[in-house]
Order: structure tokens, then sequence, then C-alpha cells
């Protein structure tokens, strides 16, 4: 490490700007500065804690319990009179704490799953990527093997197999939404491997695992992040879907695909109860892109014009 | 022609490569079908013993698993996937025959409307970038992206059908009518995504140098774009041609039952929640057939348009 204090190259410059000490910015508070830039990163950002606060805090705070049957009120539409803020459906649950509760399901199996495919996905591409050679093709061609596949037709036909349980959708979607992830990993490897500090630790004697631990891992660290929160959104998708055709989450849990399901069967009477589901899923996964979005600007500028 | 009978073998490497693909996607599923709790004969009712003996041996449901799996293989092998278990006195060859045009009709004009319009509206967008216009339509393009099509459809019905009353709220009958609505929510999201995806790979082509040279030269800004830019702008598109196929096929499964179409991805669910092995298996292959071959066509295009890909490595 260098000494940014008394260095003859740098004593000018600090002169000439009258500062007494000129700080560098790392890798990280680069991105970071071109992050805040990014306004419909930030605002989503807002959003998306406020939501999060809404659900986790939300359904504690509402009188209602999600499945309390309002007989008086079913069916009627968002009032304040009712004390329905967002209205009931056609048993007269709240619909408020109903797609609060629902979102919980939804974020964790966002959540979840996303961790399950970040850690086959990063394991994998990594080890394929750092032994290279035969190991890399093999490993690389079962990838494309599994890509090839149908994939939303075998999530189905593991649901219908396996029933419908919560656990099950969290590692049904996280297992096959690995692959990008292992591409991606895989590449980025391929590329650290030849660094000199991976050198510097083959010549040390570092041993493999303990490379891949301690030199690749941390430097995939960017991209990961970037592919993380543009899983996140996927995954929520995934599940919701399989909600939608019934093949999701069970009465009495509901999750916004559930919902959103519901709400179309009898949005004819009833439009609120598709729209507020909607509204919610909706907002999530736009949020969640353009973050990001803005992220692989912020981490990965090389395509900035 | 060395680069023509590099190209032929090529071609005939990558079809080779397809087979180990499709068998492993035909024992997977043939397996996770048959570890499956319940048969295709559970009901409300008990069946007699001796009747659900004949049955099971009607669909060689007696014989050993493996046994079962090398006759369904080599039934496969010549294209016959045997009858339904679920709709008696069809055969699935009828039901996918059934079920084909339907789905092939509308992923086609969804296809096609979304290659048309995301590319002219990625090209748009790149020409004018950061500016308002581009700004705008890449923000509508994200709300593409995010909203599923299960939430679209529900919602174009309520407005477009329900309350206006201009399209028919579901149902199929080859009239141009009921196709706006399945079509235009099946393509939206693909749409979207190529027009994002145009927007950068065009604004990366006009930073190129041949784009320079070729202003340089003094030609008008419209030949450059049209003769120049196009081409390499579009490479990226014509690969994501193949995922895109494979979502839009996942996606026709919530568009058919959405607008009650009689498609292969109605059947497909309702297939598989009743245990309908012989079906499912159908579907399932021809789709992943399907995929494999037109991700093969993709890159043989792809191979085509890109001087760059090198066939002989």
């Amino acid at each position: 490490m260098t000494n940014k204090t008394d260095n003859p190259a740098i004593d000018p410059f600090e002169a000439a700007l009258g500062v007494s000490d000129v700080k560098g910015r790392s890798l990280w508070q680069d991105a970071w500065h071109r992050l805040l830039k990014n306004r419909a990163a930030v605002y989503s950002a807002f959003i998306m804690a406020a939501m999060f606060l809404m659900i986790v805090f939300g359904p504690m705070v509402i009188s209602w319990e999600s499945d309390f049957t309002d007989w008086d009120f079913t069916s009627s539409p968002p009032s304040f009179g009712s004390g329905h803020w967002l209205g009931t459906d056609a048993v007269g649950r709240d619909l408020l704490v109903r797609t609060l509760e629902g979102g919980r399901i939804s974020l964790m199996v966002g959540l979840v799953a996303t961790i399950v495919s970040l850690l086959l996905g990063v394991s994998y591409g990594a080890t394929a990527g750092y032994f290279g050679g035969a190991v890399d093709r093999i490993m690389m061609r079962i990838v494309d093997i599994i890509y090839a596949l149908p994939f939303m037709f075998f999530v189905i036909l593991l649901m219908v197999v396996f029933g419908r349980h919560i656990l099950l959708i969290f590692v049904a979607i996280g297992a096959i939404n690995w692959l990008d992830m292992a591409r991606i990993v895989r590449g980025q490897t391929l590329g650290l491997k030849n660094t000199e500090f991976v050198e510097a630790a083959k010549a040390c004697g570092v041993s493999d695992w303990d490379i891949i631990r301690r030199h690749i891992t941390p430097n995939l660290l960017g991209v990961v992040i970037i592919y993380v929160t543009l899983t996140i959104p996927q995954v929520i998708l995934i599940e919701s879907f399989l909600s939608f055709l019934g093949l999701g989450v069970q009465e009495p849990m509901s999750s916004w695909g559930a919902l959103v399901s519901d709400g179309a069967q009898d949005m004819e009477s009833a439009p609120w109860t598709l729209i507020v589901p909607s509204v919610f899923l909706t907002m999530t996964l736009y949020c969640f892109n353009f973050i990001g979005d803005g992220l692989r600007d912020a981490l990965d500028p090389k395509d900035h014009f | 022609m060395i680069k023509d009978s590099g190209m032929a073998r090529y071609a005939l490497w990558r079809l080779l490569g397809l087979i180990p693909t499709l068998l492993i996607m035909i024992t997977v599923a043939f397996f996770l079908m048959r570890v499956a709790p319940g048969g295709p004969f559970d009901s409300e009712m008990l069946l007699p013993p001796d009747i659900e003996a004949n049955l099971n041996a009607r669909y060689h449901m007696d014989e050993p698993l493996l046994q079962q799996y090398f006759r369904y293989l080599s039934q496969v092998a010549v294209l016959d996937f045997g009858p339904s278990i679920q709709y008696k006195d069809w055969t699935v060859n009828e039901l996918i025959g059934q079920g084909m045009p339907v789905s092939l009709t509308i992923g086609l004009a969804a296809m096609v409307l979304a290659f048309i319009l995301g590319t002219f509206l990625g090209i748009t967008a790149a020409l004018r970038k950061n500016t308002r216009v581009d700004y705008s339509l890449m923000g509508v393009a994200m709300l593409g992206i995010s909203i599923p099509n299960f939430v679209i459809a529900p919602v174009l019905i309520l407005l477009l059908a329900v309350y206006a009353g201009w399209l028919p709220a579901g149902g199929w009958d080859w009239s141009v009518a009921s196709m706006v609505l399945p079509v235009v929510t099946l393509s939206l999201p693909v749409t979207a995504y190529i027009a994002r995806l145009t927007r950068g790979s065009m604004i990366e082509v006009m930073h190129s140098n041949f784009i320079r040279c070729a202003r340089a030269k003094g030609l008008p800004e419209s030949l450059v774009i049209r003769r120049h830019a196009l081409r390499p702008a579009l490479l990226p598109v014509i690969s994501f041609l193949g995922p895109a196929t494979a979502g839009m096929i996942s996606g026709s499964v919530v568009i058919e039952r959405v607008f009650s179409i009689p498609g292969l991805g109605s059947y497909f669910v309702q297939g598989a929640l009743n245990r309908d092995y012989t079906l499912v298996m159908g579907v399932v292959i021809f789709y992943g057939v399907l995929i494999i071959l037109l991700n093969f066509i993709v890159d043989m295009i792809y191979a085509w348009l890109d001087p760059k890909v090198r066939y002989d490595e």
C-alpha cells in the first residue's frame, strides 16, 4: 500500500485544491456514486423499502385477520367507512391484509429460491471456470442440456409430483434458476483465473479450493449482486405464475399470484380484487428490475455512453 | 466452397449433439411422472381389482418400470405417443394434432409482432438516446417486462372485453377478433425485451469504427443505419429468439387458460393434474423438440449473419 500523505506526486494537487489530504476512492465507492445518480434506481429502492416495511409490519398493525370473513361486507369496494381500505373479496376477507400477507410469501419465495440458485450457480460456475479444460466442457455441456429443456413444464411436473409444499416451491424454482448464474460466474472466473494475484497465490502453494474461496469468489461479488437483484423478481414471477395456475401455495396461505388468480375469477363484480394484488406484484417486479439495471450500470460501467 | 462444407459439418455436429438432450428430457419426464403419488385411475369410486388390472394391462402399466421405459422409447422413436389415458378413444398424437395449430398460430403471430414492434421501438430509442423519447420508451418497456402476462390478460379482458365490449373475452373460433387479445398479451413481454436489447446493441454499434467510416465517406444517416448498423445491431436479437420461444411457450400455458383456448398448454396442465402420463409426456417431448430445433435454427441464422462466427473450432 502506498501512503497517500506526503506523497510527492500528489502534493502539488493537494496544494492546488487547497486540501491537506486527497482521499482515494475505491471501485465500490465509485459504483455507489454512480448508483445514487441513477434516479430510477434510487426511487425504486425507496419504494421497495416502504413496501417491505408495509409487508412486514402491516398485518400486525391492521386490525383485520387475513382469514376473518366479514359477512356484512362481502365483495365491498374500497372504502374508509367499512374499515376495509382496499375492499374485501367474495367471502368478506380484507383485501389489504391478504395482499400484505401474500406479499410475505412472495418475497420469501423470492429470497429463498434466489439463495438456493445463488449457492448452486456460484459454486458450479466457479468450479467449472477455475478448472477449465475437460471438466469445464463436461460441466457446461450439462448446463446446456438442462438449459434446452422446456423448464416451466418441469417446474409444473415437479409441483404435481411432489405435492405443493412451500419448501418444494423454493427448491424447485431455485434448482432450475441457477443455470444463468452458473454461466455468468464461469465466464468471469475464466477471466480471473489468469490474473497475477491468482498466479501469486498458486506460487505460494495455496490450494485450489482456498483460491476459489478466498480469491475468486470475492471478485465475483459485483456480478453476483447484479444478478441476484435480477433473479429475485424472476423467481417471484415464477411462483406467482404457478400459484396463478393453482399449482403454487395453497389456501389458507396465499401469494400474489394466487390473489391475482382469485381476483381474475370475480373481476366483473369486484374488479378491485384483481387490481390490488396486481399493482403490488407489478410494482415489486418493476422496482427490482430498475434496481438491478441501476446496479449493472454502476458496477459494470464498461458500456457507458 | 470451404465455408459451406464447414457450415454443413458444424450443422451436422450440432444436430448429433441434440440427441443426448432429447434422451435426458424424455427420461426425466418419464420417471418424474411415474414417481408421482397417485395414478391415472384414481377416482372417488374405488375400481374393482380386476377392472383396474385390466386397465393397467391395457396401458402396459403392469410391466416392470424399466420395461415400460424402453417400450416408451421405442414408441417415441417412431413418433407414436400412445393412447391418452384421460381422453378415452383419443391418441396423444390426435390431441397434439388438434391443439398444435391453435398454439402455433398464436405463438407465431405473437413472435412476428414482438420482433417487428420490438426492433422498431428499440432503434427509435437508440437513435434518440438520452432524450425524453428514449426515457419514456424504455420506462414503458421495463413495465412490459415487469407486468406478468397473467396480470395483463385479465386486465385487458376487463377493459376491452367486459367494459368496452370491443373484443370477445375468451374462446377460439379462428376469427381475428378472438386472436387479438391472446396474441397481444403473449407478445408484450417479448416485445419489451427485444426493444431493450435492440436499443443497447444499436447504441453500441453506432459507436463502432465502421459506422464512423461510413459517415466519413459521406453517406446520409439513413443509409448508414440501414446498410451498416442494422445487421450487426440485430444479432443479439436473433440469438434471443431461442429463449424467447421457450418463454412464449410457457407463457402460452397461462394465456390459453385465461382465454380458454383449446391449445397444447391447456392440455398439458389438465394432463398433469389428472396424471394423464401419456398426454403430459407427449406435450413435453413435442415442446422440447420444438425448442431445441428452433434454437438450432437460430444458431444457424446467427452463424450465417455474423461473419465472425467460425465453425472449425
